[in-house]
C-alpha cells in the first residue's frame, strides 16, 4: 500500500470507525420508519454518511497528490501528556484539596509543558492566579468552589 | 422609519444606564486584551466567563459577551499589526499587509485604519441589526421545522467554506460534530443514546467543555509543541498614528465594501467574522487595480477592507442569534446559553417579550464600538506593553480559569475529565489537519436539527420531499447546494486554497 497523504488516510480510518460505530450503536435503539422517526434514526444515518466521507478521504489520500504530502511530523508528547495530566490531576485534586492547593498545583504542573521553567516565576505565576481567582470567582461572584482542604474545613 | 428611531431609542436608554455602560466597558476591554493576546480567543474567553453569567442580569450579562465577541476583532488586528501574529483567526488577513505596513514604519496609519474602519463598520452593522432583525422575525414565524433544518443545513455548508483544506474532511468534521451531539436523552422517545450507562452523559456533553478542551487545552499543546518562533515587535515605530490624506483616499471605498460585504456574510448561518474578513481581501485585490502599494507589500486597502468587515460580520452573525435563536458561529451559541441560563428562551418572540434587551444588546453595541475605538487608538501603547507578555506566563492562566469553568459548569468534576478526553482528541485532530471549527457548530446545530427533521418528517407522513417542494426551505436548501457548487469548482477552489495559504 502506498500512501501518498499521511493526514488524509488516517482521517479517513478515523471518520470509518468513528462513522461505523455509532451507526451499529444506533442498532441498539428503535430506528422507527421515516413517517415515525425513532432515536437512532439520525445517528444511523449521519454514521453511515462520515463513514462515506471517510472512505473518499482515505482512497483519495492513496491515489492523488504526492508522496510526503501531509506529513503528520513529530508528536508533542511532552505538552500533550503533561497537559491532559495536570487537567486530570486537577480534576481529583479540587474537592478534596480545594482551589488554595489545586490551583497552584495547576498551574505548577503544566507549567512543566513549557520550553522555559523557572521556578521564581511560576511560584509567583501561581500565586498570583490563585489568589486572583478567589478574588473574582469567590468573593466577587459568590460562586461555590472548595477553597480549602477537606481537611482543614 | 419610526418604529425603527423609537426602538433605537428605547436601546439607547436601556445601553446607557449606569450599569449597563459599565458592563459595556468591561467587555470592550476584556476583548481588546483577550484579543491582543494570541492564543486566547473570544470563544474560550466567554466560555470562561459563563459563570459569570448567574451573577447578572440578563441584559448587562449579554452587553458584556457581546463586547467581548466586538472587542477581539479591535485587539487582534493590533497584534496582527505588529507581530505578524494574529491575535484573533479573523485577523489573520490583516496580517499580511499590516504588518507589512509596520515594517515600512507605517504601523500608526495601519492601525488608525483598521479601528476607524472597524468603528464605520460597526455603526453600519447597529444600523442593518436594527432595520433588518424586525423583518426577519416576522419572516421566522413562518418557519416551520422543516425551514429551520434547511436553514442549519445552510448554516453548515457555510461552516465548510470557513474551514480550509478539503472539502470532505470538513464534511466529515461536521458529521462528526452531529453524532457527538447525538450523545443525550432523545427529546422524543426519552431513551439514552450511547451514555454507556454513565448518568452524566444522557445530558448530553457540555459543548463549553468540548470547545475548552479542543480551543483551550490542546491549543496550548500544539502552541507549546512548535519551536518558540522569533518576534520582531514595532512597538517604537508607532508613533504617527493618523493617517495622510492620500491613505484616507485610499481606505475609504475599501471600509465602504468591507463593512458591505461582512454585513451581509455575518448574517449566514455559519458567516461571522472570519469568513467575511477573507472574503473581503479577495475582493479588494480584485477590486483594487493600480494600487499606490502592491497588495502584500503594505497597500492599506488590504488592511482597511477585511478589518472592517470582520467587524460588520462579528456584529450582524447576532441576527439569527437574536431573531430564529439559531447560533451561526460558536460565540453566538454561548449567547444563547447564557440568554438559557437566565431563563429566556431564544427566538423570535424575544423581540416582543424582552423588548429591553433586544434594543439594549443593539444599541450597545454601537456604544461598545465608540468605546473601542477610544481604547484602542489613544490607548494602544497600553496594549502594545502586553505583547511583552511572555506566553508561558499566559498558556497557565488560561488553565486556571478553564479549569474553574468546567467546574462551575455543573459543580463537578465529571466536565474537567472529560475536556482533558477532547484536549487529547483535539490535538489528535490539529495532526491530521482536521479543522475544529466545523466540529463545534456541528454539535451546537446537532440536537436541534435532528429534532426539527424528525418533526418534519412526522408532519410530511415520511415524505422526504418535503425539505423541497416547501418554498422556504427548498429556497435554502438551493443556497446550501449552490454554496457547496461553488466551493467545489476546481477555479475557485484553486483560488480558495491560495488565500487560506497566504496566512499559513
Amino acid at each position: 500500500m502506498n500512501i501518498k497523504n499521511q493526514q488524509d488516510f488516517w482521517s479517513g480510518v478515523l471518520y470509518i470507525l468513528v462513522g461505523l460505530g455509532f451507526a451499529w450503536g444506533a442498532t441498539n435503539y428503535s430506528f422507527g420508519s421515516s413517517a415515525r422517526p425513532g432515536p437512532a434514526y439520525f445517528p444511523f444515518g449521519l454514521g453511515l454518511l462520515l463513514a462515506v466521507m471517510g472512505a473518499i478521504t482515505l482512497v483519495s489520500s492513496l491515489v492523488t497528490g504526492q508522496k510526503g504530502d501531509g506529513e503528520i511530523g513529530d508528536i508533542a508528547w511532552r505538552p500533550l501528556l503533561i497537559m491532559v495530566g495536570s487537567v486530570v490531576l486537577f480534576g481529583f485534586a479540587l474537592p478534596w484539596l480545594g482551589m488554595a492547593i489545586a490551583l497552584p498545583l495547576l498551574v505548577l504542573t503544566s507549567a512543566l509543558a513549557g520550553d522555559e521553567f523557572h521556578i521564581g516565576e511560576v511560584l509567583l505565576n501561581a500565586a498570583i492566579l490563585t489568589v486572583g481567582s478567589w478574588v473574582v470567582f469567590i468573593y466577587g461572584l459568590n460562586l461555590v468552589i472548595p477553597v480549602w482542604p477537606t481537611f482543614i474545613r | 422609519m419610526m418604529e425603527l428611531l423609537s426602538n433605537l431609542a428605547l436601546g439607547l436608554s436601556v445601553a446607557v444606564s449606569l450599569q449597563n455602560l459599565a458592563y459595556s466597558l468591561l467587555g470592550a476591554l476584556l476583548g481588546t486584551l483577550i484579543g491582543v493576546l494570541p492564543g486566547l480567543g473570544p470563544l474560550a474567553t466567554i466560555a470562561m466567563l459563563l459563570p459569570t453569567v448567574y451573577a447578572l442580569d440578563a441584559t448587562p450579562a449579554l452587553i458584556m459577551l457581546a463586547g467581548i465577541y466586538y472587542g477581539a476583532q479591535y485587539g487582534g488586528s493590533t497584534t496582527a499589526i505588529l507581530i505578524n501574529v494574529p491575535g484573533e483567526a479573523s485577523s489573520v488577513i490583516t496580517a499580511i499587509d499590516g504588518y507589512a505596513m509596520a515594517r515600512k514604519g507605517r504601523a500608526g496609519p495601519a492601525l488608525a485604519a483598521a479601528g476607524l474602519g472597524s468603528f464605520f463598520a460597526g455603526t453600519v452593522a447597529t444600523l442593518v441589526i436594527a432595520a433588518f432583525a424586525p423583518i426577519l422575525t416576522e419572516m421566522a414565524f413562518k418557519f416551520g421545522p422543516a425551514e429551520y433544518f434547511s436553514l442549519m443545513v445552510l448554516g453548515l455548508i457555510g461552516a465548510v467554506v470557513l474551514a480550509s483544506g478539503s472539502l470532505i474532511k470538513a464534511i466529515g468534521m461536521i458529521l462528526l460534530g452531529l453524532l457527538l451531539g447525538q450523545v443525550n436523552t432523545d427529546v422524543i422517545s426519552g431513551v439514552a443514546r450511547y451514555s454507556f450507562d454513565i448518568p452524566e452523559l444522557t445530558d448530553g456533553i457540555g459543548f463549553v467543555v468540548i470547545a475548552m478542551g479542543i480551543f483551550g487545552f490542546s491549543e496550548i499543546v500544539s502552541n507549546l509543541g512548535r519551536p518558540a518562533e522569533h518576534r520582531e515587535v514595532f512597538t517604537k515605530d508607532v508613533k504617527g498614528l493618523w493617517p495622510t490624506k492620500q491613505d484616507f483616499k485610499e481606505a475609504w471605498p475599501s471600509v465602504l465594501r468591507g463593512t458591505a460585504i461582512g454585513s451581509i456574510l455575518g448574517v449566514l448561518p455559519g458567516g461571522g467574522a472570519l469568513l467575511s474578513s477573507f472574503a473581503a481581501y479577495t475582493l479588494e485585490k480584485k477590486l483594487v487595480k493600480n494600487p499606490s502599494v502592491p497588495f502584500g507589500q503594505g497597500a492599506i486597502q488590504g488592511v482597511a477592507g477585511p478589518e472592517s468587515a470582520n467587524n460588520a460580520g462579528a456584529q450582524t452573525s447576532f441576527i439569527p442569534m437574536l431573531t430564529l435563536g439559531i447560533p451561526s458561529n460558536a460565540v453566538m451559541a454561548l449567547m444563547i446559553g447564557a440568554m438559557t441560563i437566565k431563563g429566556i428562551q431564544p427566538g423570535p418572540q424575544v423581540m416582543t417579550n424582552n423588548p429591553e434587551l433586544f434594543w439594549g444588546l443593539i444599541a450597545s453595541m454601537w456604544i461598545g464600538n465608540l468605546m473601542l475605538v477610544v481604547l484602542n487608538l489613544p490607548l494602544i501603547g497600553i496594549w502594545i506593553k502586553l505583547l511583552t507578555v511572555p506566553y508561558r506566563f499566559l498558556f497557565p492562566a488560561i488553565m486556571v480559569f478553564c479549569g474553574i469553568g468546567l467546574f462551575t459548569l455543573n459543580n463537578s468534576t465529571f466536565d474537567v475529565f472529560v475536556a482533558a478526553g477532547f484536549t487529547a482528541l483535539g490535538y489528535l485532530f490539529y495532526k491530521l489537519n482536521c479543522e475544529a471549527a466545523p466540529l463545534l457548530l456541528g454539535f451546537i446545530l446537532g440536537p436541534m436539527m435532528e429534532e426539527n427533521l424528525r418533526r418534519a418528517l412526522l408532519l410530511s407522513r415520511g415524505d422526504w420531499t418535503t425539505f423541497a417542494t416547501r418554498p422556504l426551505s427548498g429556497a435554502l436548501l438551493f443556497a446550501a447546494l449552490l454554496l457547496l457548487v461553488v466551493v467545489a469548482l476546481p477555479a475557485i477552489r484553486s483560488k480558495r486554497e491560495v488565500a487560506f495559504k497566504e496566512d499559513a
